[in-house]
């Protein structure tokens, strides 16, 4: 090299390590953006939801009535609140009071009642849920500085709220609503238990539909298919189906299952069918990448001692691929349930008060409760909306921890 | 097909070179000592420019002492001392799985790109520490070019394979400049005759004699002062090993050439001096003629016998 | 027995024969009451104002460019933040980061695949959307609060995965050799990915590129929840825009009667989506084999 070259050289040098170095910080940059990305989502959720969790109540003494039939519940909530603040006289101002309390009161003090019948007569304490917009201002997602038409509450209600606080009949306790109600039009009374049991039902079905025909399809294809041009048409087809839009497999659902068949609109039958289309290409594909792992030494060895070739399979192959088809499963799982889009074109999109006890009932799932309430004016209902993804994620995390606990514990290096 | 201007049989000095002629047109070996006087300033070499060493050996160029190479807890070389003198052909053979590669990749740092390689021990160029903080590996590897087992064209023309290092180091002002120095190169890597009608082609659609002898050309462009190969014959049948001998026999009158081989005959026929390694140590150096036919060490001995493979 | 097994693959088959019928018979029923031509290149989208009263079940307009423009926006939004991110960090992982981060990173980015769009759709309504008005109303821009930039920004950060995923795979492919002669000549980390590294990947990468516009194009709840049901025809990112998708659901939610021209309509979008989407993964799923036989 010579001297001038060496000097080119050089004088360059500087402005390509620097490059080198901007260049690597994009990378950085990147990966970090793409983290803070995730971090922000999952932080503002969080923070959105987890108020969710708990609830205030008042605890308001009730005077029970003795028949519990026309008993007239509202009224006796309203007497009891009546009662603690009598000085409360214009109407306008005993509307404001009766606001602070949940319309659900009414049913709690008619539940309590049916627990306690022993009680009937008697003056009680019984614990009430209060009204969303209180709720909002003791778990602070509004703040009693907020212009009154922002907090949705009056000065006269804040300071209600302070003086039940103070005589120690305010708590803040486990949102049981939330977690055994249906959907309701009142935030404080609405919960994703029918939600629950339509996720539940439809991944039944989706499990019991794609698990079995997508080992069958993967056991075909892997130890049995010739490698013919309908086998290689097969797979072609199966690994397109992985990339067909969630939608179109809800077009699908509406148009043969719904139309053609007739089946029930709404219901987790239908939804955990159209879920299991689309999960079988995941499980057929990485059921067979995992038959694909065991070696063909094991095959061999089976035939050797004289099994058949189907006893081979399932005896000797399918017991050491199962891990890896297990996990593949879970995972295709794991993307139903956070599935929404195809569950609105087979109308599993509705107002469900009432948990469903059937696979034909009309229901919604959790996803789809998170697209309904996000839509829901009241304010409350975001919380809920973030509260509900946090459960939605739990069961993810939870769907591919055993999945990786299954990898790892199983895990086999031929 | 790979066709050399020459054959195998016929003896290197006859052959008329355009490369051996350009190497006589620029003195290199003049300009190679002229650089010293100034390069104080360089951040590999800040020696002083002490009159040039002449012994037996020639000047050194590269030195290393007492290298110890772990790849994590494995030890791969094991204190190796070593000299390689100024314009010659230094071999390094042994049974494979010795460390010559190894080796040979810690006079360019390309070790460094492997995560669980360690280095300890001194490498010097000229009497400068190249792992030394202030050294830069970018122009390091400019200064001393390498050449690999399996040839490793780039997916590009034949062309830009040959101006890829001219380009990145900023070597030419025009596009004559590097049309010239990526001619020179081919001519000196003895492919320009092959392909001087087609050097839009890719690289990768020459063989494997003419590929390797497109890499040798392309290490040449940066105009380096010392040529490592690893191998550089291993993956090509004997018409095309043989060219490549003939390349390097007279490469070295221009550079300093470390070559690995397991090829004891290739070693004797291109090399002056020789390393000897065994399992990660360095059992015996020499002059390639002492090496061979008087070789000290009983491992030596067994190696060139063909005891050892 | 082997005849038993045999179901699983013929469901599957069935399932896209199932698919093609549907689509393509209900499609060709919305096609004897609006014309191909108006719904291929009508640029008006309003399905709900009856302006074709002479037809029986026909009403409005049905003119499907604002939804394809809008569907491309969002997924050009989408991409434009995908590719740069998902790529970048690809280079990262696979060529500058050790064995640790990597092992950490990447499930971590993956995670962005994995959570429900939903979720994204949520936090685009919660989180980008206003973030985008007020800053927006900061610069003197009025932004609507359901936005194709708000969609796209989301949709970009969950297909970030896509092209990092690819591109990473196809990075790690390019064989070694390749990268160490290019350091050996003296250049820098950066200088032999972009310049050898990268196009040598390049066709594994443009095939991640396109599975995360497949992925874009055929996303449903991310536009629904936040890209707006506004059928105009704009090229304004502030704007709201109405998607394939978007209509598709529009159209089918609700109490309908099946045989209307808007329940079918919602069919014809469909085919539009699924030929689209097929093409783009047939191309990109041809382009990685390619690609993969090549070092193999
Ligand atoms: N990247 C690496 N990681 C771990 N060990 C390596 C690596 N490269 C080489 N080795 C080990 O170092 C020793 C020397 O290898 P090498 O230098 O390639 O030998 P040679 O070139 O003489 O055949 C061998 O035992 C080899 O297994
Ligand atoms: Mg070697």
């Amino acid at each position: 090299m010579t001297d001038r070259l060496s000097t080119k050289l050089a004088a360059r040098l500087r402005k390509r390590h620097r490059g080198e170095k901007l260049f690597r910080l994009g990378g950085l940059g990147a990966i970090l953006l793409a983290v803070s990305f995730l971090a922000t989502l999952l932080v503002s959720i969080g923070v959105s939801g987890y108020t969710a969790f708990q609830q205030t109540t008042i605890l308001l003494q009730i005077n029970l009535p003795v028949d519990p039939v026309n008993a007239g519940y509202p009224g006796l909530v309203k007497k009891s609140l009546r009662e603690a603040f009598p000085s409360v006289s214009s109407r306008r101002n005993k509307k404001e009071l009766y606001r602070l309390v949940s319309s659900g009161a009414a049913w709690e003090i008619r539940n309590y009642l049916t627990d306690h019948p022993d009680q009937a007569g008697k003056t009680v304490t019984v614990t009430v849920t209060a009204s969303d917009d209180v709720d909002m201002l003791i778990n602070g997602k509004v703040s009693r500085l907020d212009p009154p038409q922002v907090r949705r509450l009056s000065d006269q209600q804040v300071a209600w709220i302070d003086q039940i606080r103070a005589s120690g009949n305010l708590k803040i306790g486990f949102n049981t609503n939330f977690f055994f109600n249906g959907d309701s039009r009142e935030p404080e009374l609405a919960g994703i238990a029918a939600a629950m049991a339509g996720s539940f039902f439809s991944l039944i079905i989706c499990l019991g539909l794609a698990f079995p025909l997508g080992i069958m399809a993967a056991i075909y294809l892997e130890e049995f298919a010739s490698k013919t041009r309908l086998t290689s048409l097969i797979e072609v087809n199966i690994n397109n189906l992985a990339a067909v839009p969630s939608i179109v497999f809800g077009l699908l659902g509406l148009a043969i299952f719904l139309n053609f068949f007739e089946l029930p609109r709404s219901a987790p039958l239908v939804g955990g069918m159209v879920l299991a289309l689309m999960t079988l290409p995941t499980i057929i594909i990485t059921g067979r990448a995992s038959l694909k792992a065991v070696p063909p030494s094991i095959r061999e060895a089976a035939l050797a001692i004289g099994a058949s070739k189907v006893q081979s399979v399932f005896h000797h192959v399918l017991p050491l691929a199962l891990p890896g088809v297990l996990t593949g499963t879970i995972i295709g799982m794991a993307r139903a349930v956070g599935e929404t889009a195809p569950l609105l074109m087979i109308g599993m999109v509705a107002f469900i008060v009432d948990v469903p006890k059937s696979i034909l009932e009309p229901a919604t799932a959790l996803p789809v409760q998170v697209f309904l309430w996000a839509d829901a004016p009241e304010r409350a209902f975001e919380e809920r909306t973030a509260a509900t993804i946090i459960v939605l994620l739990v069961f993810l995390m939870a769907m591919n921890l055993i999945a990786v606990i299954l990898r790892r514990k199983f895990e086999v290096r031929w | 097909m790979d066709c050399m201007t020459m054959t195998p049989t016929k003896p290197l000095s006859e052959l008329p070179l355009a490369a051996l002629q350009f190497a006589q047109q620029k003195p290199f070996v003049l300009q190679s000592t002229e650089r010293e006087a100034d390069m104080t300033t360089d951040s590999v070499s800040s020696r002083s420019p002490a009159p040039v060493e002449v012994t037996s050996v020639g000047r050194i160029r590269m030195q290393t002492s007492d290298l110890n190479v772990h790849y994590g807890d494995t030890q791969a070389l094991h204190d190796i001392s070593l000299e390689i003198p100024e314009n010659q052909v230094t071999a390094l053979i042994g049974p494979s799985g010795c460390g010559k590669s190894t080796y040979l990749r810690c006079l360019n740092r390309m070790n460094d790109v492997i995560d669980s390689c360690r280095v300890e021990g001194s490498v010097k160029l000229d009497d400068a520490d190249i792992y030394g903080p202030e050294v830069d590996v970018v122009e390091l590897r400019a200064r001393i070019g390498m050449v690999f087992q399996k040839p490793n064209p780039f997916p590009k023309s034949i062309y830009d394979n040959v101006a890829y290092g001219p380009r990145i180091h900023g070597l030419a002002d025009s596009r004559e400049e590097l049309d010239s120095i990526v001619m020179e190169s081919l001519e000196q890597a003895r492919l320009f005759d092959e392909v001087k009608d087609r050097l839009q082609a890719p690289g990768t659609s020459l063989s494997g004699g003419q590929q390797q002898r497109l890499c040798i050309a392309r290490a040449i462009a940066v105009k380096p002062e010392i040529i490592l190969m690893d191998e550089p014959c291993s993956a090509l049948d004997p018409i095309a090993t043989s060219g490549i001998e003939a390349l390097i026999d007279d490469l070295k009158d221009a550079y300093t050439i470390v070559m690995v081989t397991h090829s004891m005959q290739q070693a004797a026929r291109v090399s002056q001096r020789t390393a000897y390694f065994h399992m990660g140590q360095l059992v015996e150096t020499g002059s390639t003629d002492k090496v061979f036919s008087d070789p000290r060490d009983p491992r030596t001995r067994d190696y060139i016998s063909g005891r050892i493979g | 027995m082997v005849a038993a097994l045999f179901t699983g693959s013929l469901v599957a088959i069935l399932v896209t024969v199932g698919i093609v019928l549907s689509l393509v018979f209900e499609t060709f029923r919305f096609l004897q009451i609006v014309p191909l031509t108006e719904f291929l290149f009508n640029p008006q989208w309003s399905p709900q104002t009856a302006i074709r009263t002479d037809q029986v079940g026909a009403s409005g307009v049905f003119g499907a460019i604002p939804l394809i423009t809008g569907t491309l926006l969002i997924s050009a939004i989408a991409l434009a933040v995908a590719a740069p991110i998902g790529l970048f960090s690809a280079i990262y992982l696979a060529e500058y980061a050790n064995s640790k981060t990597r092992a950490v990173v990447k499930p971590t980015l993956e995670l962005l695949a994995g959570i429900p769009t939903v979720v994204y759709g949520f936090f685009a309504v919660l989180i980008i959307a206003p973030l985008l008005r007020d800053g927006g109303a900061w610069a003197g821009l009025s932004v609507s609060s359901e936005s194709a930039l708000a969609a796209g920004l989301v949709m970009g950060i969950m297909t970030i995965p896509f092209v990092s995923s690819t591109a990473d795979d196809a990075l790690i492919a390019v064989p070694l050799s390749l990268k160490e002669g290019a350091l050996a000549l003296g250049s820098t980390r950066s200088e032999a990915i972009r310049q050898i590294i990268i196009p040598a990947a390049l066709p594994g990468i443009t095939g991640g590129l396109l599975l995360a516009a497949s992925r874009a194009i055929g996303e449903t709840m991310i536009v629904v929840m936040a890209a707006g049901l506004a059928a105009n025809l704009t090229l304004n990112p502030l704007e709201a825009v109405t998607t394939v998708t978007v209509q598709i659901v529009t159209l089918l939610t609700g109490d309908q009667e099946f045989d209307s021209a808007k329940t079918l309509a919602a069919f014809a979008l469909g085919l539009l989506l699924f030929i689209v989407t097929l093409i783009l993964n047939v191309i990109a799923q041809h382009i990685v084999k390619k690609y993969r036989e090549q070092y193999d």
